[in-house]
């Protein structure tokens, strides 16, 4: 499975890329490999205010819904409107077009609370 | 958990394991929608091992289906198959079934793979009195379905039959890939398509063979948007012990001019509900999902799920008997439109 180095990751398999004051939120390889093909793509209002871990869009494949949760806390400033047509992004692309959604953070410096690629891979060995 | 004899097969396929009725089966190899595309355009091929097959022979075999099926087993010539129900003494469903007549007083049940210890038992109770004998062959058959519209062809190239030669519903004998099988024109997808049964030792190799003539191989996901996607009940979401299949698009299996087991009760049963198909505006309606009729909750969903052809989430759904549209499906918490959609929702041939 890949992991780009170049960004944060969660227990929960969302990844988070800061781009200057924002942060661009997606779903891993290992979780869009999981989950299978993505059908639907529920994104969130622009402008929601979300807590990190706070349910904030639903990624549907052809047999299961699952949540997409916040990385940290801040504002929803862009959504994916492409997935809107094209859901099979995330399948595609899953760390590029298949990005899902971006956060302004209430305080960027959050994100070292998240897991490094290294730390990441852990939690996926874990997992078996 | 129970292995098919084909679970190396799956595994050297890519196929990904999953467990469904006590049995280890491939949920997918590749995508479910590709394996959907597949049989929907070209030719899939499934393990369908796990399901259950009685064998019923004796003088009274056809006296005692009569008896145990809700559907008119006299119908049924030496070499044809037939949709039926096995109904309980309250009018419900035990199981939903195929019953292929072999010989004159010989005939092959093909049942649910959830239901097999139920549905043996249930038979063998209403037997008593027949001159019937019942065997469960579940264990030493393995069961192929290649199914689509390439299905024929493909098949032709590896049989002795002469496929144009039978029709939707023949069961017959022929050899396939060098293996003795027995081949019928059925299946579950609404495709046209063929089951296999095989002995054990054949099933890995006509597997394969299938496979090396350009099926596709197709796992449990696909089975279940493709039978969904047809309109076909799935035993336990659908139909169940309480159902009244008289309330459902499958009443016309029921043959009230005939006696069976449970006709009475069945026939007193009135219908609360009705079954129906939706078509969502937007997302997935999944199985429990509440179903709205205006701003009333009239039903629930009994099976959901996307179809690859409508591109659309789709529903079998029970509601109301009266409830008329607009429907709504609530996904999380939210009401997507729904169309009342006739069954199958895309166009079969």
């Amino acid at each position: 499975m890949d992991i780009p180095k170049d960004r944060f990751y969660t227990k929960t398999h969302e990844w988070a890329l800061p781009e200057g004051d924002t942060v661009l939120v997606g779903i891993t390889d290992y979780a869009q490999d999981a989950l299978g093909d993505v059908v639907y793509v529920e994104l969130p209002e622009v402008g929601r205010k979300v807590e990190k871990g706070e349910a904030v869009a639903v990624v549907e494949s052809v047999k299961t819904a699952s949540d997409i949760y916040a990385p940290v806390s801040g504002e929803v400033v862009e959504v994916n409107t492409a997935l809107e047509k094209t859901p099979e992004l995330i399948n595609q692309d899953p760390y590029g077009e298949g990005w899902i959604f971006r956060i302004r953070p209430l305080d960027i410096g959050h994100l070292d609370d998240l897991l490094d690629a290294a730390g990441y891979q852990e939690v996926l060995e874990s997992e078996g | 958990m129970k292995k098919t004899l084909l679970y190396q097969a799956h595994l050297r396929h890519g196929g990904r394991m999953v467990e469904f009725a006590g049995h280890a089966l491939p949920l997918q190899y590749t995508s479910i929608v590709e394996e959907h595309l597949a049989v929907r355009r070209g030719a899939g091929l499934f393990d369908v091992s796990h399901m259950g097959e009685f064998l019923i022979r004796g003088r009274e075999a056809l006296a005692f289906l009569q008896w145990a099926t809700a559907n008119d087993a006299a119908k049924l010539k030496v070499g044809r198959a037939q949709y039926s129900m096995l109904p309980n003494a309250r009018g419900g469903v035990v199981d939903d079934i195929y019953l292929y007549r072999l010989a004159e007083e010989e005939y092959l049940m093909v049942v649910n793979a959830a239901n097999i210890a139920k549905d043996f038992a249930h038979l063998k109770e209403l037997s008593r009195g027949f001159a019937v004998e019942l065997t469960d062959l579940s264990e030493e058959t393995a069961l192929l379905a290649l199914q689509g519209p390439k299905a024929a062809s493909l098949l032709q190239g590896l049989t002795d039959a002469d496929l144009s030669q039978r029709k939707k519903n023949d069961v017959f004998s022929a050899r396939v890939a060098g293996r003795s099988a027995r081949l019928a024109r059925t299946g579950y997808t609404g495709e046209d398509g063929f089951e296999l049964f095989l002995a054990p030792e054949d099933a890995e190799a006509v597997f394969e063979a299938l496979l090396e003539a350009g099926a596709t191989p197709a796992g449990l996901g696909a089975r279940d948007t493709l039978r969904l996607e047809a309109g076909f009940p799935l035993y336990g979401h659908e139909l169940t012990d309480d159902t009244n299949p008289l309330c459902t698009p499958w009443a016309w299996v029921v043959k009230k001019e005939k006696d069976f087991h449970g006709k009475e009760a069945m026939l007193a049963t009135p219908c609360a509900e009705r079954l129906i198909g939706l078509v969502l505006e937007v997302g997935i309606p999944r199985e429990g999902y509440r179903v709205y009729s205006g701003d009333r909750a009239v039903g629930r969903v009994t099976s959901g799920g996307y179809s690859p052809l409508l591109e659309r989430g789709i529903a079998l759904a029970y509601v109301e008997k009266e409830a008329q549209e607009p429907f709504f499906v609530e996904v999380r918490g939210r009401k997507a439109g729904a169309s009342l959609s006739p069954l199958p929702f895309v166009p079969l041939k």
